[in-house]
């Protein structure tokens, strides 16, 4: 095994086990590590058989195997960014109508209270 | 002791006054958790003379029962029931999930569809249901026959368990790993149920593998995690 394929493998499995210690103590959502524990699983295995990626680069006519890769990879991140983009839109959203529904709350707590205390005053007199 | 009916609903104008009404004769109160329902729910379900509390935008299911379950733990409920909000859960079916808690021989009780007097599921459901219990048995030690069902009942320990841990999308078989690892007393019992009044399942075939992945990772590495429970005062 050379010294690249070595390195390749060693990424992968750490990424691997980061995604797994970041969903136990909380900080991902399972949702989300799908994506990244799918890709390692994809690479470690690119890793161990590299004829693969030889034979499909080949039978879409590209003669140097490695830009099939960067040109996968790089499609395949443009894809997550914009998904990112989309929950990111999905979540301004979300904090825009909470910020919203907590204002009329509070302006609805603070009436409550005044009425309350004007009728108070009201049975003092 | 003090009950509460949690009703998770998301658009069911149809079918909420008729689960309401089931549940008039159960002696608690009633909770409809309203996840951001586009229709008349909620109104429905305040005339009716249920609690009623919405969510300013859709949540999903695990987020509205959760919100039932916080609702519950801080307003001294010492037990709460899960019933959807579809009508396929029957309020005579109500007192065979609550009894093992009010007796202590349990935390969490599920109602089963498949043990013997249960109600058939569909093919596709059956088979996630089987990996799921057999996962079950293998994380937890617990044969669960029916780990799907939305059917039951929390006793106060689990209120305060889910209060803080109770994920967003498909929590049924995840939060029995939980309660179990946290040494919950787990039980299920057999129920009567009834085949849906509208509506459909929120798992499509197309959804399916998803949720079969998304459920299986989050279970394994629920169990990989340490006892997390805090006792009350």
């Amino acid at each position: 095994m050379d010294l690249t394929k070595l390195a390749s493998l060693g990424i992968s499995i750490g990424i691997f086990v980061f995604v797994l210690w970041l969903v136990r103590q909380r900080r991902l959502r399972e949702k989300y590590a799908i994506l990244w524990l799918c890709t390692s699983i994809f690479v470690i295995f690119l890793t161990a058989s590299r004829r693969v990626l030889e034979v499909a680069a080949l039978s879409v006519g590209i003669y140097y195997p490695p830009s099939l890769l960067f040109l996968v990879g790089v499609l395949f991140l443009l894809m997550v960014v914009i998904g990112q983009s989309v929950t990111l839109s999905r979540l301004s959203e979300s904090n825009h109508n909470l910020a919203q529904e907590m204002a009329l709350l509070k302006k609805k707590l603070e009436d409550l209270g005044g009425e309350q205390k004007e009728r108070e005053k009201a049975e003092k007199v | 002791m003090k009950i509460l009916a949690i009703i998770p609903a998301y658009n069911e104008a149809g079918n909420i006054k008729a689960v309401i009404e089931d549940l008039k004769s159960f002696g608690g109160d009633i909770l409809v958790v309203n996840d951001g329902s586009t229709d008349a729910t909620a109104a429905i379900a305040q005339s009716m003379g249920a609690l009623v509390v919405s969510h300013p935008f859709n949540l999903g299911i695990g987020g509205t029962v959760q919100t039932g379950i916080k609702y519950a733990f801080q307003n001294g409920y010492d037990a709460a029931i899960q019933f959807d909000g579809d009508g396929q859960h029957r309020g005579d079916q109500i007192s065979k999930i609550v009894d093992p808690v009010q007796r202590g021989e349990a935390d969490l009780v599920i109602g089963s569809r498949t043990l013997p007097g249960g109600y058939k599921m569909g093919i596709t459901r059956f088979i996630g249901s089987r990996i799921f219990h057999c996962l079950i048995r293998f994380l937890a030690g617990k044969a669960i026959e029916d780990p799907t069902s939305g059917f039951r009942c929390y006793g106060r320990k689990t209120l305060a368990l889910f209060s803080r841990f109770y994920t967003d999308d498909y929590p049924e078989v995840e939060c029995i790993i939980t309660a179990a690892r946290n040494g919950l007393k787990v039980m299920e019992v057999p129920v009567l149920m009834r085949g849906r009044l509208s509506g459909h399942s929120s798992i499509t075939r197309r959804k399916s593998a998803y949720y079969m992945m998304k459920v299986t990772l989050a279970m394994v590495i629920d169990a990989m995690r340490g006892r997390e429970l805090i006792e009350e005062p």
